[in-house]
């Protein structure tokens, strides 16, 4: 098991480093320093003299990959590639690039929480919510109800999130003013600003899910020990929950896994619609002032917790199923 | 003579056109590729939703046809020197000039012939608060407060009777062919069409077709005269808009699940043949594309184009061929962020099917692999293709709403459902409420994502057995097909 893990991470550590490779391309190749310079800088009167203030001020004035200048490893220690990564890997993520904001490190850290708020409950509440309905239709199917609910939720899935969103800000907080339609406030009383969202995106996902969640119940509910807990009298209900519950939740875990990322990372949207200073409105803000250094930054945590995640996921299924062994 | 354009989506929009008949030609000769399309369009919501497609289908060629009309000649011009529009048109535009040239000041409500606005003016002295007349919409009424009802009621029903003759002539021309191919009488086959024998569900499809019919019909009517789904901020009309999205929605469902295809065969089907450390290598590029959170990518790479873009604005004659070029990038870059599902289960796929006996006994015989890769394996894993095609396609149609909510969508001068909304977010706070654009956005979207999503589900079903045994199934089922 340990072993396991420890080749896991060193995996991942390697997956890093390719992200961190692709984002550098990405960020510095395809877009020089100096284009950056100049679209930070902004206005007509852009002097070489400013463009290089600029990347000395950020340290960018190294070259990219290889820097012939220097003798022995400073050749490619020496240079923005080598520094970033090293700095990336060490977590400090240094300041963006627009004039006025400073670190990233202390603001990713502060809005991360922000984010779990929104997220962690919303994954809970989105698990239980999704297998409660795939449960309730897989108990009544060939029948009306599960005809219809299968229905309802293709009809779901069909409507974009954007719609939930306006709908529902619209209805709750306009029309019935139960809710704010957006805000944030540090303690208990954030409970108010994330109602509406939780619901929301808890709507918006649970057609998805819960037609997923049935397929995979009903996988289950065909396979031989099902024939067998029923041939020995057990009534349907104890099959459902005690049998075939257990076994569909290794798929359900890895399925409902793959989104625990972003429960730090925040959901975009609904982040910056309910104006919830999270990562996810973070980012948004980043990319519409063209603030590649946060995007950068924010590309690597993600990954980062991307990989963390199926570490994670790993170590549930041995929880989940004690079939699973690590090796 | 108009200068035809050819912008690069278009390209491949027609390029995919004359792929698809390739496709059904190809359907047409091999029985067994028949028999799986014969189960698609045996299920109904399937066969009702490939009309509602192919109606999109039709307007996205319309729409793919670009051209910049030429202009009178100037006084004083060398005599054969034509001189062309700087705006480029297309086949759509052309069916619609007429909701494109009547455009209003603002905001109109549907079928309105008041503005939204409300303009202050003194009326015998006093000074009230009035809406004024639309320049288009209702035009054409003289007293507007008496007439407008019995207008609208008028238009609506020569709208009404259009589509069904329309549709009953559909009707008519589906039973005299069925009628030919069963050897049986047209009474008769109508007959058999109504009470839904047979194998298709031919009497879903004629009342869908029936009801796109009225649809389109009462809506032509009403459309010369009025703005049906009203108009937006700066006058447009909203059905316009709503028709122009179909083509970026379908453009962006297509072009990127095709664009993601040559990388997820190619190398999913080599990591699964060939193992070792091909099998490594490709499997640590996907995983690393993988796990960069797909948003994040996406936004890093269409940040990318957008700064090549501003970089050479010089490049593109027009708006729209730079606004189409992102768009194509745009594709593009869905496409090589979202490879990695596909070319996991392609994997997966050979794996099982290389050790299968035809492809040892390809190998015994000495075939190179790449001919094994190409005749024996891609054949029997394109079925797995088409599925993931069709139902990514839909997912991709509402990925570019949030795209495009995000900052890193389309460009804001292309019209399309995540712009439409985006609008409408400030639309919907405003007093009175601008809800019109909003609900022709949601209704066009529902519509379209609703039939793709139904639409692969019966691909899916026909050609993944095992999918099967999850579709919800009533206790009264159809009528079995009467077999001859």
């Amino acid at each position: 098991m340990i072993s396991y893990l420890l080749r896991r991470i060193l995996y991942g550590a390697l997956i890093l480093l390719g992200v961190n490779l692709l984002t550098f391309f990405l960020f510095f190749t395809v877009n020089t320093p100096d284009d950056m310079a100049r679209l930070n800088i902004g206005g007509k009167h852009i002097t070489q003299d400013l463009i290089d203030k600029w990347k000395v001020e950020r340290g960018y004035d190294k070259p990219l990959y290889v820097n012939d200048a220097k003798q022995g490893a400073e050749r490619f220690t020496d240079t923005i590639f080598w520094e970033r990564s090293v700095s990336l890997f060490e977590l400090r993520f240094g300041r963006s690039d627009a004039e006025s904001a400073g670190d990233i490190g202390p603001e990713v850290n502060r809005r991360m929480w922000v984010s779990v708020q929104l997220a962690l409950p919303l994954f809970v509440l989105q698990v239980i919510a999704s297998t409660a309905f795939a449960l309730l239709l897989v108990m009544f199917r060939h029948t009306r109800l599960d005809f219809w609910g299968v229905v309802t939720c293709v009809l779901m899935l069909s409507i974009s999130s954007l719609f939930y969103i306006i709908v529902g800000q619209f209805m709750f907080s306009r029309l019935l003013r139960i809710a704010p339609i957006s805000g944030y406030v540090p303690g208990w009383d954030v409970a108010k600003f994330l109602l509406l969202p939780i619901v929301l995106s808890l709507l918006a996902r649970l057609g998805t899910e819960a037609r997923l969640y049935r397929a995979m119940f009903l996988e289950e509910i065909g396979k031989d020990y099902v024939r067998t807990a029923r041939a020995k009298g057990l009534s349907e209900t104890v099959v459902l929950f005690r049998h075939v519950l257990r076994n569909a939740l290794l798929p359900i875990v890895t399925s409902a896994g793959s989104y625990l990322p972003y429960v730090f990372l925040g959901s975009l949207v609904f982040e910056s619609f309910f104006g919830l200073p999270g990562l996810g409105a973070y980012v948004i803000d980043a990319i519409t002032k063209q603030d590649f250094a946060v995007v950068r930054t924010m590309v690597f945590v993600g990954s980062l917790l991307y990989i963390a995640t199926f570490v994670l996921i790993d170590v549930a299924y041995t929880w989940v199923d004690p079939r699973v062994r690590l090796a | 003579m108009p200068k035809f354009v050819l912008l690069w989506t278009d390209a491949t929009v027609w390029l995919l056109v004359a792929f698809m008949i390739a496709y059904a030609v190809m359907v047409a000769r091999s029985p067994n590729l028949k028999a799986s399309w014969r189960k698609v369009f045996r299920d109904a919501p399937a066969l009702c939703s490939s009309l509602i497609l192919a109606g999109c289908l039709l307007v996205t060629a319309f729409d793919s046809v670009h051209y910049r009309p030429a202009l009178k000649a100037v006084a004083g011009a060398p005599a054969g020197s034509v001189a062309y529009d700087t705006v480029t048109r297309s086949g759509l535009d052309y069916v619609l000039s007429g909701l494109l040239a009547s455009r209003e000041v603002t905001y109109s409500r549907p079928l309105a012939y008041l503005s939204y606005r409300r303009d202050t003016v003194s009326i015998n002295g006093k000074v009230q608060r009035v809406s004024p007349r639309l320049l288009h919409g209702g035009a054409q009424l003289s007293d507007p407060e008496h007439q407008w009802a019995g207008d609208l009621l008028s238009r609506s029903l020569t709208g009404l009777v259009l589509g069904l003759l329309l549709a009953a002539a559909a009707a008519a021309t589906l039973f005299r062919l069925l009628a030919r191919a069963r050897d049986a009488g047209f009474v008769e086959t109508a007959a058999s069409v109504w009470r839904n024998e047979g194998e298709i569900p031919w009497r879903a499809a004629l009342w869908t077709l029936a009801v796109i019919a009225v649809l389109s019909g009462v809506t032509l009517c009403l459309m010369s005269a009025y703005h049906v789904f009203g108009t937006d901020t700066t006058g447009n009309d909203v059905l316009y808009q709503a028709l122009k999205s179909i083509r970026t929605a379908f453009v962006i469902g297509s072009l990127a699940t095709i664009a993601t295809l040559p990388l997820a065969v190619v190398l999913g089907i080599m990591a699964g043949f060939f193992r070792g450390w091909v099998d490594e290598v490709i499997q640590y590029f996907y995983t690393v594309l993988s796990s960069v959170p797909n948003i994040l990518l996406i936004a890093a790479c269409v940040l990318m184009v957008q700064v090549f873009l501003d970089k050479h604005p010089d490049m593109f004659e027009t708006g729209v061929e730079r606004s189409d070029v992102k768009l194509f990038l745009l594709c593009t870059v869905l496409g090589l962020t979202g490879w990695a599902g596909l070319c996991r289960l392609l994997r997966a796929e050979t794996m099982k099917l290389r050790e299968l006996d035809y492809v040892q006994a390809a190998n015994a015989f000495g075939v190179s692999s790449t001919r094994i890769m190409v005749r024996h394996i891609f054949p029997n894993v394109a079925h797995l293709m088409l599925i993931v095609t069709v139902l990514d396609f839909s997912s991709l149609i509402l990925y570019e709403a949030v795209l495009s909510y995000v900052g890193v969508g389309v460009d804001p001068s292309m019209n399309s459902f995540g712009g439409m909304i985006n609008l409408a977010r400030k639309e919907m706070s405003l007093d009175p409420v601008v809800w019109w654009s909003f609900a022709a956005a949601f209704g066009f979207m529902v519509t379209v994502v609703l039939a793709v999503n139904l639409f692969a589900d019966g691909v899916r079903d026909a050609f993944d057995p095992r999918a099967r045994a999850f579709r919800p199934r009533l206790a009264i089922m159809r009528k079995p097909a009467v077999q001859k």
